[in-house]
């Protein structure tokens, strides 16, 4: 206790020295005077002493939390009992359904707008998700699927008039389809390499696509994109942004849906597993080629479907939209919100997407927030915001057969 | 003694990795129900024979046949591990290589794969025959937990597992691929006697309850003398030696082989 606070102390003391120059002298070169803000001094001094002790505070904890697991009696938290309790989860399902629905009626049509882009990033989350947290593969150019789903809505939009009704699931295969070409080559990779590789084609894709003027517009983008249909109803802004909400809705609550049937199912056990041990999954017999292939062209079907209903959301594409920056975020979702985790998915959607624009004051250092908070998730929550929990499994056959044994 | 079937027949295996030849023309057969045992001083080759053999590596020269129980003989030169442990050949491994971050159910479920069919469209679906797969699945790999004695930590993941138990378990999960034959690589490694005594009955267990074929690499002689017969010797690469327990005992290539620089010392 008394040894943390001198540590603080010491802390504090180096961060005035460090920031001295900085802080407190200014050079006023009009008047040519040298002002001394030594106030400045004490705020850095309470500050960085304060941001310490937490610091080593919150350090502490974790280490004492996890001498309690290596005794063996880990103690689950009340969040995930909570989240085991099926009857719970149901009522909370149903709530949050609720609350879904009747959003746009309560809030305002700014407000909905918002909720349309986090949902689409809930949606790219849970995509990703599949390849990066069930399956292993870490793809650094993931919003390439989300370009070609947009783009291939665009441009038939443009070119053919196909509706968006049509073009819904045809973006979806699309991208699918892209992701199986791009899965063929890199199938040998792993880690690193194959993260480097994935960025790669990331790039190419938007370079592709500012630089192909005649077919995509280059970077002038694809603009008066229809809107999604509805029997032929005329809808004004309002009503058409609730309508595409609802759209979103409908498409998270299926990709919600689908995901969490594929991770508990044969599939997903071999995703994990290729996940776990790449050379004792093969030697199970499990079809490396075929899992890794399922698992990227599943991510990409989900980024080309929420791509289409993107480009028709926003009416105008262009490619800064597919840039590194919307994969990096993307990513980051993912890891924030815990590998696998579909619930940790979406909550890492909403908070990385929703606090900077509520956060507008801030919007400045919006970069410097989302550094610090990532650095701090890593140190104190490797997991994501909430670890993933396996299923467990009945077997009734054992207790029937010592029923019969027992007469 | 009567002619057993032959179920893996390995004829002048060799392997070479640039300019070293790590495998040096081996062949070895194992029968139906017997327990064969491949052993040798560190680096003799004998991890490189069962990678080659299961499909990890492609071996240079050599056969790797594998007779299977309708009587037809495969080929399994080249071909993917996954392959190989689909025509029924399944390995543990010398190093564990549980999937830590699933449950020790989940484990031995993985083992499964290559004997179910449902694919992602059916995934999604999940209709009546998938369910009932589901369910197959799960009690035919909890009655493996049982077999070897994990059943009480099905729930538990599989890295929080005490070592013994981490081996045993990968044995059920290369059981849950229904092989003909088993290939336990160095299974006593790091046990206490006690370990090593339970899984010695582990073993025969196996081998006599469920009929499979065991070809086992090991350096714990009082495992390998008491349960396996022939007994396979190899060191830089080369077969030396194979034989009956005793016989191997009195072979002096052998002796010299394990005991050799003590002798000259």
């Amino acid at each position: 206790m008394l040894k943390d606070l001198k540590q603080s102390l010491i802390i504090s003391a180096w961060f005035v020295f460090l920031t001295f120059p900085l802080m407190a002298v200014r050079v006023n070169t009009t008047e040519q005077l040298v002002e001394w803000r030594l106030i400045n001094m004490l705020y850095v001094a309470v500050a960085s002493f304060g941001l310490s002790y937490v610091w080593r505070y919150m350090l502490a904890r974790k280490q004492a939390r996890k001498q309690v697991d290596d005794n063996g009696n880990e103690k689950p938290s009340k969040a995930s009992l909570l989240m085991e309790d099926m009857s719970f989860r149901y009522k909370a399902m149903g709530v949050l359904l609720v609350f879904a629905l009747v959003f746009p009626l309560v809030f305002d049509t700014y407000q909905v707008n918002i909720m349309n882009l986090a949902l689409i990033y809930v949606v790219l989350g849970l995509g990703l998700n599949i390849s990066v947290g069930l399956a292993g593969l870490l793809d650094l150019g993931y919003i390439a699927f989300f370009g070609v789903g947009a783009y291939s809505y665009g441009l038939l939009n443009h070119y053919f008039d196909l509706g968006f009704w049509t073009i819904l699931p045809v973006g979806g295969i699309l991208s699918c389809l892209f992701g199986v070409v791009l899965g063929f080559p890199i199938l040998r990779l792993r880690g690193d390499y194959l993260a480097i590789v994935t960025l790669g084609f990331g790039m190419i894709f938007q370079i592709v696509l500012q630089n192909w003027s005649d077919f995509t517009m280059g970077m002038a983008g694809i603009s008066k994109i229809a809107g999604p249909g509805l029997f032929g109803f005329d809808m004004n802004i309002t009503g058409s942004i609730t309508y595409i909400y609802y759209i979103m809705i409908g498409l998270v609550v299926f990709t919600i849906l689908i995901t969490m049937r594929l991770r508990n199912s044969r599939v997903g056990r071999a995703w994990i597993a290729l996940r776990e041990d790449e050379i004792a999954c093969v030697a199970m017999g499990i079809d490396m080629a075929r899992t890794k292939l399922s698992a990227y062209a599943l991510g990409a079907f989900w980024a080309g479907m929420i791509g289409v209903l993107f480009a028709a959301k926003q009416a105008y594409i262009n490619p800064a939209s597919f840039g590194f920056m919307e994969s990096a975020i993307v990513l980051s979702i993912v890891v924030l919100g815990g590998m696998g985790s579909i619930l940790g998915v979406i909550l890492g959607a909403f908070i990385l997407i929703l606090m900077p624009e509520y956060l507008r004051a801030f919007s400045e250092y919006r970069m410097l927030v989302f550094g610090a908070a990532m650095v701090l998730m890593m140190i104190f929550r490797p997991q994501g915001l909430i670890s993933n929990i396996r299923q467990k499994y009945e077997y009734k056959g054992n207790d029937l057969q010592e029923e019969i044994e027992n007469g | 003694m009567a002619e057993k079937r032959k179920i893996l027949e390995v004829k002048g295996l060799t392997m070479d990795f640039g300019g070293l030849r790590a495998v040096d023309s081996v062949s070895l057969v194992v029968h139906e129900g017997e327990i064969a045992a491949l052993i040798g001083p560190n680096g003799a080759g004998k991890t490189t024979f069962f990678n080659c053999v299961t499909g990890i590596y492609t071996p240079t020269k050599g056969d790797v046949l594998l007779h299977s129980k309708t009587g037809e003989t495969r080929r399994l030169n080249g071909l993917k591990p996954n392959r190989v442990t689909e025509m029924g050949l399944a390995r543990t491994f010398q190093n564990i290589r549980l999937f830590s971050d699933m449950t020790v159910l989940e484990n031995v479920m993985i083992g499964r794969h290559c004997r179910t069919k449902s694919g992602i469209f059916r995934s999604i679906i999940r209709n009546k025959s998938v369910r009932e797969e589901e369910q197959q699945i799960v009690e035919t790999s909890y009655a493996l937990l049982k077999k070897v004695g994990l059943q009480d930590l099905a729930n538990e993941f599989s890295k929080n597992l005490p070592y013994g138990a981490q081996r045993r378990l990968e044995i059920a999960r290369a059981m849950a691929t229904d092989p003909d034959l088993l290939l336990l690589d160095e299974p006593a490694a790091g046990m206490n006697p006690q370990e090593t005594d339970e899984l010695d009955k582990l073993i025969c267990k196996i081998s006599h309850e469920d009929r499979i074929a065991i070809l086992l690499i090991e350096h714990d002689m009082k495992l390998v003398m008491n349960i396996s017969d022939p007994i396979y010797v190899m060191e830089y690469g080369k077969k030396i030696a194979e034989g009956s327990p005793q016989e191997i005992k009195d072979n002096p290539k052998v002796i010299e082989a394990y005991l050799g620089e003590e002798t000259e010392a």
